[in-house]
């Protein structure tokens, strides 16, 4: 079937296979690898992307169902003024070992922080819950969101 | 901790620099092993047995075969025309490639599906016809060993039972004389359950082998690349100079990237045949039952103590549950890892350890899961042993530990078991994080909470580690001996490119590696392109785990960084018309001895080493080192958790856990604190909710992320670290492994903590892990 799913802002329309799904589909077919596979039971979240700006396990969603929608993944978090905040931050406070969880933990990071600008360690905890780590133990990567979203903060409050 | 020695702008031993890694991984340009995409690459799935057990009387794959974009199904038929049916494992036994006689665990390899897509490679599957004959399962050694027990391993000659193995060590009759004089016996009979490391990424291979000239390439997620690349000449037959093994960006590994499995065996066989690279990456089903499972001892542990609580000896009699195939990845003379170190932090002089191991229908694996070969249950074992001798013998655990420390004097120290542990200063570092948890404190408080009907335990755990295999008068895999190395070039721009034996899997090798030879060389640690994991642009060596890259590659580092210093003298003083022996070296500044203002930095010296030389001297500045390490190294730690039990549910809440490690010298104290806080996790993942089990037809419960319980962040502790530093004696820097401590020594803080917030109950063991059921069991059979 025809899709146009619209990734880091550029459209990729593509004939696929009805049981595609998203996360094959980003990175066998648009090419873009930085979106891993953790598990086969969408426990594991290295496969988050974000949907019209929400995050979603790409391994549970169809490429079929993303279908219009605007999707980012973790090349599209750097924009032509740097590096995202989150990016920043996770490699400034060690939020990372092997690599392979942090795609899906940055973006989800990303996505708290543009609706709770101070998050507590709790809810940063809450939110990355359905991320799996096995390397870090999360201190950092908890670190990491929560610097990134002071420094969001502080420069918006700046400007 | 030391200070640095050298600026920030060089980085060397004690900074915590930036790593150099990070920015590949935080644009989602890492390249791991499925983002490799070669041309004409075809996908590989494995049909596994969904029994336990069964004799295989055929397969038919003539309906998957007759698939649109199946090339091929291999069956173990196919492979043993090829003698490739079945493998050596890393502990002397075979295991199968492809089932071809019967299919002994739930998980095995019996065919495997060569197709142009994924998709369809999975779908064809579906189309093979597996002819099973079921026999009965047998799923815990203790079954296994029993008289008459169908016999697992019939087609290995002179097997008779299933016995994989037996080891012991120590000496039993000084041990006899202790426990005669001893004034009591503690004894504990505990389960370290079947765990598996699960990294976040699976295994998996790209086997690209050119049928015209012969050279194999292969992409896997190797942790020990060299040895791989050996082991495949070995094994299949294909000539070392034509085999390269690349291990690119790995999603951790903990153990379970070591060993070689059958599916990198087929899918190498299969692009033989083929002519075209064969892609296999398991999924975590096929990770979780069939590849490098952990642990899964019983262990009967006996203390003898005397009523002043000195420990006089200690006996341990084990079960292993081996699965099918005795495939432990450990060095060849040893069958039970380097379990001697079952003595612990303690000072006595007899012990006696007897081991057994058997086949089971279970996955064999038996990987080092973030341990140094059986460290972890062998530590676990003596810290629960030694907390339970104090509620015996009736004083604080802490002050029996103290009492029977071995001493900062008695270094170098050998134990009952002959391991010569290099360096510590054990009271020291319990002590500290005692005071740091405000342990006394925290007694009153829990002798108060009792009163109120509240469960407060506080559990300890010192542990001592023997990582860095090793001295090649001891330890070889496959009769390699263990050492490892480094290549280090020095450009004549100054920069630098070192080259490394082991590998990193996310312990951030690019940058600490860089950093040791910042603080030898001075030249900026950012200006050291450090290469790994490719065995045709890297020298030999054994690869990482066990933490043995820091004591073996680390040490083959400063080594090589301190010849090329020693050159670098001689050209300075050639530059600076001085005597070799007046030159000084200091964070990248040659200066003659007295007159300091006369001096060249290594740039200048690396231009001159291709451009400008003493008479005599062979251009260039680069060499290499295999270092062969003169013996282990010891970290130990001090581990301090506090948790409250409820009585009614039996669940428990970590309060407080206080790490005090120490690890000799830290490279980077930031990459050493991020270690230690995932090992933690692990740790306290294994004491409360991850473990693998069997329902009695051998069907694997945890073979998913929903059954098999790793931590999220929601139920992680919050960690508070410490440190000590006593360096140890023989490593060039001082510098001991730590990136498997916190695994080893944290499980029996944790199982110590509710133990303790029990004991005035009279319990003393509840098995790992400490589920609230278990606990609730245990509080209402004391009650
Ligand atoms: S791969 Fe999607 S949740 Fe694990
Ligand atoms: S950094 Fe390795 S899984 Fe998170």
């Amino acid at each position: 079937m025809e899709i146009t799913v619209t990734i880091n802002g550029s459209d990729h329309a593509s004939d696929v296979e009805p049981r595609t799904l998203l996360v094959d589909h980003i990175r066998r077919t648009v090419g873009l690898t930085g979106t891993h596979v953790g598990c086969d039971t969408t426990s594991c979240g290295a496969c988050t992307v974000l949907m019209d700006g929400k995050p979603v396990k790409a391994c549970t969603v169809l490429a079929a169902q993303a279908d219009g929608s605007e999707v980012t993944t973790v090349e599209g978090l750097k924009t032509a003024d740097g590096l995202h905040p989150v990016q920043q931050a996770f490699t400034d406070d060690h939020g990372l070992q092997c690599g392979f969880c942090t795609p899906g933990m940055m973006l989800v990071g990303a996505s708290l922080i543009a609706e709770n600008a101070d998050p507590s360690d709790d809810e940063v905890r809450w939110a990355i819950s359905g991320n799996l780590c096995r390397c870090t133990g999360y201190i950092n990567i908890v670190k990491a969101i929560r610097t990134a979203a002071a420094r969001v903060a502080e420069s918006s409050n700046g400007s | 901790m030391a200070a640095p020695t050298t600026p920030a702008e060089i980085g060397g031993i004690g900074h915590s620099v930036q790593r150099k890694e990070d920015a590949r991984l935080i644009e989602g340009q890492g390249n791991f092993l499925d983002d490799i995409d070669l041309p004409s690459t075809l996908h590989m799935a494995i049909l596994r047995s969904p029994l336990a057990h069964a004799r295989i009387n055929g397969i038919d794959s003539s309906a998957a075969t007759a698939l649109d974009g199946v090339l091929a199904v291999v069956t173990g038929d196919l492979m043993d025309q090829h003698g490739l049916a079945w493998m050596p494992t890393l502990s002397g036994d075979t295991q199968a490639v492809l089932a071809t006689d019967k299919v002994r665990y739930q998980g095995q390899e019996v065919a495997a599906v060569i197709a142009t897509d994924p998709y369809i490679a999975t779908d064809a599957l579906e189309h093979i016809e597996v002819d099973y004959e079921e026999l009965p399962p047998i799923t815990t050694p203790q079954q296994s060993l029993e008289e008459g027990a169908a016999l697992i391993r019939d087609e290995k000659e002179g097997q008779t039972d299933n016995l994989a193995y037996t080891w012991e060590t120590g000496d039993q009759g000084a041990t006899e004389e202790a426990f005669a004089q001893a004034d009591r016996v503690v004894t504990l009979e505990t389960h370290y359950p079947r765990s598996h490391p699960a990294p976040l990424e699976t295994c998996g291979i790209v086997a690209d082998v050119n049928s015209v000239t012969g050279q194999a390439t292969i992409y896997m997620t190797s942790q020990a690349p060299h040895a791989h690349r050996t082991l495949f000449a070995m094994v299949a037959g294909l000539p070392e100079q034509n085999i390269r093994i690349v291990s690119p960006d790995i999603g951790g590994g903990f153990g379970n990237k070591v060993p070689i499995y059958p599916g990198y065996v087929v899918a190498t066989a299969a692009s033989l045949l083929i002519g075209q690279p064969v892609k296999w990456v398991e999924s975590r089903t096929e990770n979780l039952i069939s590849t490098g499972f952990a642990r899964d001892y019983y262990m009967k542990g006996e203390l003898a103590v005397t009523d002043e609580g000195r420990i006089l000896g200690l006996r341990v009699n084990m079960l292993s549950d081996q699965g099918a195939f005795y495939s432990d990845a450990q060095p060849t003379q040893f069958r039970a890892g380097l379990f001697h170190v079952v003595t612990g932090s303690y000072d006595f002089g007899a012990a006696h350890i007897d081991c057994k191991g058997a086949f089971t229908n279970k996955a064999p694996g038996g990987v080092a899961y973030r341990c140094s070969f059986r460290i972890t249950e062998a530590s676990y074992l003596i810290e629960r042993l030694v907390q339970n001798a104090a509620y015996e013998v009736g004083i604080d655990p802490a002050e029996m530990r103290l009492r029977n420390f071995i001493q900062p004097e008695q270094f170098p120290y050998e134990t009952a078991t002959g391991f010569v542990y290099d360096s510590g200063d054990y009271p020291t570092a319990l002590r500290t994080a005692l005071d740091e948890v405000g342990y006394e404190d925290l007694r009153r408080e829990q002798a108060e909470a009792r009163a109120e009907g509240r469960l407060i335990g506080i559990g300890i755990a010192h542990f001592t580690e023997a990582v860095g295999a090793g001295p090649s008068r001891t330890y070889d895999i496959a009769g390699l001996k263990m050492i490892d190395s480094a290549e280090l070039r020095v450009h004549p721009t100054g920069k630098a490119i070192l080259k490394l034996g082991v590998k990193t899997q996310g312990q951030g090798h690019e940058t600490t590696f860089a950093q040791i030879v910042a603080e030898v060389l001075g030249i900026p640690a950012n200006d050291i392109k450090v290469e790994h994991g490719d065995t045709d642009h890297t020298p030999y060596g054994l690869g990482t785990y066990a933490s043995r890259s820091t004591p073996v590659g680390g040490a083959a580092t400063a080594v090589v960084a301190r010849k090329l210093a020693d050159k670098s003298k001689k050209i300075a003083a050639h530059l600076l018309e001085a005597a070799d022996e007046d030159i000084e070296l200091a964070s990248g500044v040659f200066s003659v001895a007295g007159s300091p203002d006369r001096s060249v930095t290594i740039q200048d010296v690396a231009l001159a080493a291709y451009t400008n030389l003493p008479e005599g001297m062979e251009y260039g500045l680069e060499d290499v080192t295999y270092y062969d390490p003169p013996n282990l190294t010891y970290p130990y730690g001090s581990y301090i958790v506090v948790v409250e039990v409820d009585p009614d549910t039996g669940v428990w809440q970590v309060q407080r856990m206080v790490a005090l490690d120490d690890c000799g010298v830290r490279i980077n104290p930031m990459i050493v604190e991020g270690q230690i806080c995932g090992g933690l996790t692990e740790g306290f993942a294994m004491s409360a909710m991850q473990w693998i089990t069997f329902d009695d037809d051998g069907n694997c419960i945890g073979a998913n992320f929903m059954d098999y319980l790793v931590p999220t962040a929601w139920e992680t502790p919050r960690f508070e670290l410490l440190a000590t530093e006593v360096p140890s004696p023989h490593h060039p820097i001082g510098a001991k492994g730590v990136g498997e401590s916190a695994t080893v020594g944290s499980p029996a803080a944790f199982v110590n903590a509710v133990i303790d917030a029990l004991a005035h109950l009279g319990v003393r063991n509840i098995d790992m892990p400490v589920l609230p059921d278990r606990v609730w069991a245990a509080i209402d059979e004391a009650s």
